[in-house]
């Protein structure tokens, strides 16, 4: 199905090429259709060909060494950013599913935490580098993009498996009671295993959204290295090569692929755990 | 040593709320069911058989009066794990087999792995699922999923069998098989049973006494014993049988004006 889908989408696209003038449709002066010129829409073979070019001046790999790297790296601050945000949200949830109390003063600010504007947030975050220091590890620069990361992943998992863990029906929890089983036993027995169902989408929906952080987070901090400088210096270049801007986007859209792929793996594992009553996702 | 009592309550009352918006959910209930006795409760919605039963089980705290179960108080008894439970919906848990829910109970008290598995297949060949012990749920029928529920419920071999309304989801036939599987049951485990229905026959087929209740508050107004001896498919014809359902019916009706007619 991925396949067929990005098949049709480059359809589409030299289509629109091949249909609409080169600067576009207007009626009178307002532009209706946008421009398929080569600067605008280069042609797919020259964005994928770009991938094979020489980095700035000869020098160094090909663009397309550029862009693994970076992806690489910032699958990586992403990765750390997810790890500490899975644990933190699953850490509320449960803290939230055991009491009532915590639910109801907690639930509103795990909401609000969303409505932050994350570009707000990312400075304030880089501001700790050279300030801070945890458990005696100084306060690195890609430490700032994997928090902003977890601060974004943490959302879904705090939401995701605080319904997981409440969704056993009355009967089966009173039957653990009936059994006197602790709270841990009926943790362990009932409640993880009843809350996959919940936990993967949520852990999908964490996964692209530490990508997402992660990038936004590098752009606006402005630290190098990964893909979302990568981005922004090769938009700087569009005027000289244009096919080149849409290399590290096409990274970047890999990388979530690749992120959301993972945790399809852990589904795999999980299935026995999808109850039928309940769709994938 | 004589034996205590399955179930022994005394005086036992339960209010849900407090101050004018309290609801006197059940009040004043005295009641014993013997070792190896088979006590119904049968009453209409709201006369706090559910609620009753939910007391025996500890799973709720009586607002009076005292609850022994097995000669223990009950929160004892349900940490000893002296009874077992099914209720009306199955409740088996999707992602283990069949033989892995009814391993469930004994899992959570430290019984070992192949003591687990052979007691869990006994149970299961009782119930006549042996052939289907490695089947998801899901795969079986409301009937098998209600009969692995009472495997489960037998699983710790407990003196007491609670039960509420495990077969209200049945179809008619499919009830009358399991009311006949569970006499054969308690005969060859000797369990008291407390089963709460409100269904007439099914109460006078299965039990030694029935106990009828009636609402607002929940009360006991009439312990009816039943006449009958052996439980065989010919009993849901006899005489007797009929009799005594014309007797609880007319209890929970509230007894005939004769008896209420009197010095005006």
């Amino acid at each position: 199905m991925l396949v067929l889908a990005l098949v049709l989408l480059a359809a589409l696209w030299e289509l629109y090429k091949l249909v609409i003038p080169a600067d576009g449709v207007r009626i009178g002066d307002t532009l209706i259709l946008p421009r398929s010129d080569d600067t605008s829409m280069p042609h797919l073979s020259q964005i994928f060909g770009a991938f094979g070019k020489q980095e700035v001046a000869g020098a160094g790999g090909t663009v397309l060494s550029s862009v693994i790297s970076s992806v690489w790296y910032s699958l990586r601050l992403a990765a750390a950013g997810f790890a500490v945000g899975v644990v933190i949200g699953f850490l509320l949830a449960l803290a939230m599913q055991r009491l009532r109390i915590v639910e109801r003063a907690l639930l509103p600010y795990v909401v609000l935490s969303q409505t932050v504007p994350l570009i707000a947030l990312a400075p304030l975050v880089y501001g700790w580098s050279g300030n801070l220091t945890l458990f005696g590890l100084d306060w690195k620069p890609w430490m700032s993009v994997s928090a902003i990361s977890a601060y974004l992943a943490f959302f879904p998992v705090a939401v995701g498996a605080l319904r997981g863990l409440s969704s056993p029906p009355p009967v089966q929890t009173e039957l653990l009671r009936c059994y006197a089983a602790s709270w841990w036993q009926t943790l362990v027995r009932l409640r993880l295993p009843a809350s996959v169902p919940y936990l993967i989408p949520a852990l999908k929906l964490a996964a692209a959204a530490a990508v997402v952080g992660a990038i936004v987070a590098e752009i606006s901090i402005g630290l190098s290295g990964g893909i979302g400088r990568l981005i922004i210096s090769y938009a700087q270049q569009a005027t000289g090569d244009p096919s080149r801007v849409y290399a590290p986007i096409i990274g970047a859209a890999v990388m979530g692929l690749v992120a959301v792929g993972g945790v399809s793996l852990l589904d795999v594992a999980l299935r026995r755990y999808h109850t039928h009553q309940e769709g994938t996702w | 040593m004589v034996t205590a009592a399955a179930v022994a309550l005394e005086g036992v009352g339960k209010r849900f709320g407090e101050g004018p918006a309290a609801v006197q959910a059940v009040t004043g209930i005295d009641l014993t069911v013997a070792a190896g006795e088979f006590a119904s409760l049968i009453g209409p919605s709201g006369c706090g058989k559910s609620t009753l039963l939910r007391i025996v089980a500890n799973l709720i705290e009586p607002s009076e009066g005292s609850v022994l179960v097995n000669g223990k108080p009950a929160s004892r008894a349900r940490l000893d794990q002296d009874y077992g439970i099914a209720f009306q919906s199955a409740g088996l848990l999707e992602w283990r087999t069949v033989q892995g829910n009814v391993e469930l109970p004994l899992g959570l008290h430290g019984v070992g792995k192949a003591q687990r598995r052979e007691q869990a297949l006994e149970l299961l060949d009782l119930m006549g699922l042996a052939d289907f012990a490695s089947h998801r749920p899901s795969q079986l029928s409301g009937g098998m999923q209600q009969r692995v529920a009472i495997a489960r419920a037998l699983a710790r071999r407990p003196a007491l069998l609670l039960m509420d309304e495990p077969f209200g989801a049945l179809d008619e036939m499919t009830r009358e098989r399991m009311q006949s599987e569970l006499i054969r049951i308690c005969a060859e485990t000797g369990a008291a049973v407390v089963f709460v229905t409100h269904s007439i026959p099914e109460a006078v087929f299965l039990s030694q006494r029935v106990v009828v209740m009636s609402p607002r508050p929940g009360r006991i107004t009439e312990i009816i014993d039943v006449p009958l001896g052996a439980r065989d498919e010919d009993v849901r014809e006899a005489e007797t049988f009929f009799a005594t359902i014309t007797d609880v019916r007319e209890a929970l009706r509230g007894r005939s004006p004769v008896a209420e007619e009197g010095p005006a």
